[in-house]
């Protein structure tokens, strides 16, 4: 982690794919942050440090972090009417998505550094790392870091000389996607059914236990002690001028790629640099379709949008959102009728049935691919799906879901109608002929 | 009733939360860890040892994939049906894995040795096609054959 390099949150990775250790984190100039902030930073300083980053959500919808935290209410410091939490939402559940991942395997301690120091702006005693139960391998690399802090006294009470105090505790899942959006996670956590909270209140004002919470994705969380180490203006300009918001962002690709993966580049890299570049290009005997730029809720775009820089605004110029940042190709051997019925049996399947368009329509809709994916499709089809998406689509549901579910969905119809309509007239799926 | 076992590890789990109910999935892992899935009979016995009715727990029990409320074999394997995997090669697998084993998706073999589920993103989709065997993720399983090798870790 060396000032100014261009890869703080990777490039201190060991070869090996080792966590790196206590010792590691600190030579690197971990840990340098929070002990700058408890000795000579108000938690109001912490906080329009980041503010003044710009540092945008990397969970998905890319709200202003420093913005979110200064929601919490009652004023500064941790003696300041009861207590209030912070959670790193570690679920990452959406398909084609992978990144946190790669950071909690790779620096735990990064990620514990970030949620001591969004602790200390919002005065939160206590922590959680919510954790999908299928990340087995971070799971192990966070429970040493914990202990490995905690005998340090870089948690627990009056950490490092200070009277600052937080209790950190990992919370390990069992899956299901809805465990990631912010108040379904806060109820999964409180030991109830993991279906959303109506907003508002927002989490950071009566969040857990009824009390102010801040949920930040984990990417987000580990930004925070390189902004504080190194200060807003290096963090903006990590980003290179290609985008107006700061810093680096892991991107990642999957699909029929030379070289599917993940990079840590300056936001604003294009969609086509990441494909072509960093990933190779598609794999031999592959050609290139279309591609989800931020995972499974998101619109697809074609290749006349790759010039597109992955940032959060201008994503949207093109139809589709940022999302995660890790792209999902669709190549022309792939059926795009089964690969959006993979997406939509993704999104019934994981639905929590709290909102009649989600509950009832996904469910309609998977059995509207099917019948289409089998030859057994007829033209009005095509047209309930975009009357389907229509329905999902923002405004008539209590979580983003069902939206999410949309957005493939709409462009998808859109973009590869003439797929669809090849299945109906020819009563079978073209692609489905391959061993002739 | 919960074995002694299994009351001493929920109370180890639940000291880390400041409210018993915290624990419930936790504590619903353990009796699965110990008896393969969650029997009616285990799911009342944490119910009532975390002052929680059983509707309630089950709730919350009905909700995980990574709970079972249905009797497994020895062995689950969870095969990702999500978008990077359906993209590259998850039919041919899981045709492969259907064949080989003799079920279906939500099926366990006559010797009781595996069941197989499916399952969403295990977040490792750019070594696609991946499936978990009880708590190992495995990707990178195109051509299908490479599953062989994982099987026999798992008698
Ligand atoms: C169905 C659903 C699933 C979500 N899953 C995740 C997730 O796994 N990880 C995540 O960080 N955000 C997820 N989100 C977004 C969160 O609700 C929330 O916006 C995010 O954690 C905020 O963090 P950030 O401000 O740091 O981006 C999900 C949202 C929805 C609607
Ligand atoms: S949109 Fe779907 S997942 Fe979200 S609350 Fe409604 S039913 Fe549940
Ligand atoms: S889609 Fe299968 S691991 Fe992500």
């Amino acid at each position: 982690m060396s000032d100014g390099s261009e890869r703080p949150l990777t490039g201190d990775f060991r070869s090996d794919g080792r966590p790196l250790d206590m010792g590691e984190y600190e030579r690197a100039g971990g840990y340098l942050a929070i002990r700058r902030a408890l000795k000579e930073m108000s938690p109001a300083e912490v906080m329009n440090e980041v503010k003044a980053s710009r540092l945008r959500g990397r969970g998905g919808a890319g709200f202003p972090t420093g913005l979110k935290w200064s929601f919490v209410p009652d004023g500064e410091g941790q003696d300041a009417a009861g207590p209030r939490y912070i959670i790193a939402n570690a679920d990452e559940m959406e398909p084609g998505a992978f990144k946190d991942r790669i950071l909690m395997e790779n620096n735990p301690h990064m990620l514990i550094e970030g949620l001591l120091l969004g602790a200390y702006a919002i005065g939160a005693g206590c922590a959680y790392i919510f954790l999908r139960g299928e990340y087995g391998r971070a799971a192990k690399a966070i429970e040493r870091a914990l202990a490995e802090a905690y005998e340090k006294n870089h948690l627990g009470k009056d950490i490092l000389g200070s009277d600052f105090s937080l209790e950190m505790r990992l919370h390990m899942s069992a899956g299901r996607y809805m465990c990631g959006e912010e108040t379904g996670l806060i109820n999964s956590i409180e030991g109830k059914r993991a279906i959303p909270r109506a907003k508002p209140p927002y989490p950071q004002v009566c969040g857990f236990m009824g009390r102010p919470t801040v949920v930040n994705n984990v990417e987000t969380l580990c930004n925070v002690p390189h902004i504080i180490r190194n200060g807003a203006e290096w963090y903006k300009g990590l980003s290179q001028k290609l985008s107006a918001d700061g810093g680096t962002k892991i991107y990642g690709a999957s699909g029929r790629l030379k070289r599917p993966g993940a990079w840590e580049l300056p936001l604003g890299t294009t969609a086509r640099e990441l494909l072509e570049e960093h990933a190779g290009g598609m794999r031999e005997g592959f050609g290139f379709r279309g591609l989800l730029p931020g995972g499974a809720s998101t619109e697809f775009i074609l290749e006349e949008h790759l010039d597109v820089r992955m940032d959060f605004d201008s994503v949207q110029s093109v139809g589709s959102r940022m999302g995660t940042g890790t792209m999902v190709v669709l190549d022309d051997r792939t059926c795009p009728v089964g690969m959006q019925l993979s997406l939509q049996k993704f999104f019934a399947r994981e639905s929590c049935g709290w909102c009649t368009p989600c509950r009832e329509g996904l469910p309609w809709v998977v059995h509207m691919l099917r019948a289409i994916e089998a030859g057994e499709g007829e033209m009005e089809d095509i047209d309930l799906l975009l009357e389907q998406a229509r329905l999902l689509a923002p405004g008539h549901t209590f979580c983003a879901l069902a939206p999410g579910a949309a957005e493939p969905l709409g462009s998808g119809v859109k973009y590869f109608r003439e797929d669809f309509e090849r299945h109906i007239r020819g009563k079978r799926c073209p692609w489905k002929i391959k061993s002739l | 009733m919960l074995s002694d076992a299994e009351r001493r590890e929920i109370e180890e789990d639940i000291k880390a939360y400041a409210d018993r109910k915290m624990g419930c999935v936790g504590a619903l892992k353990i009796v699965q860890r110990h008896r393969g899935w969650v029997t009616d009979e285990a799911l009342k016995a944490v119910a009532d040892h975390l002052q929680m009715t059983p509707d309630e727990l089950d709730s919350v029990a009905t909700f995980y994939p990574l709970l079972f409320r249905r009797p497994v074999g020895r062995h689950v394997i969870l095969i990702c049906d999500s978008v990077s995997c359906y993209n590259v090669g998850y039919e041919d697998l899981l045709g492969y894995l259907t064949k080989r084993l003799g079920i279906g998706l939500g099926q366990t073999t006559e010797d009781g040795r595996f069941t197989l589920l499916p399952v969403a993103c295990l977040g490792v989709c750019e070594t696609a096609p991946a499936i978990m065997i009880d708590s190992d993720v495995h990707g990178g399983l195109e051509p299908p054959e490479k599953v062989e090798e994982l099987l026999k870790l798992y008698e």
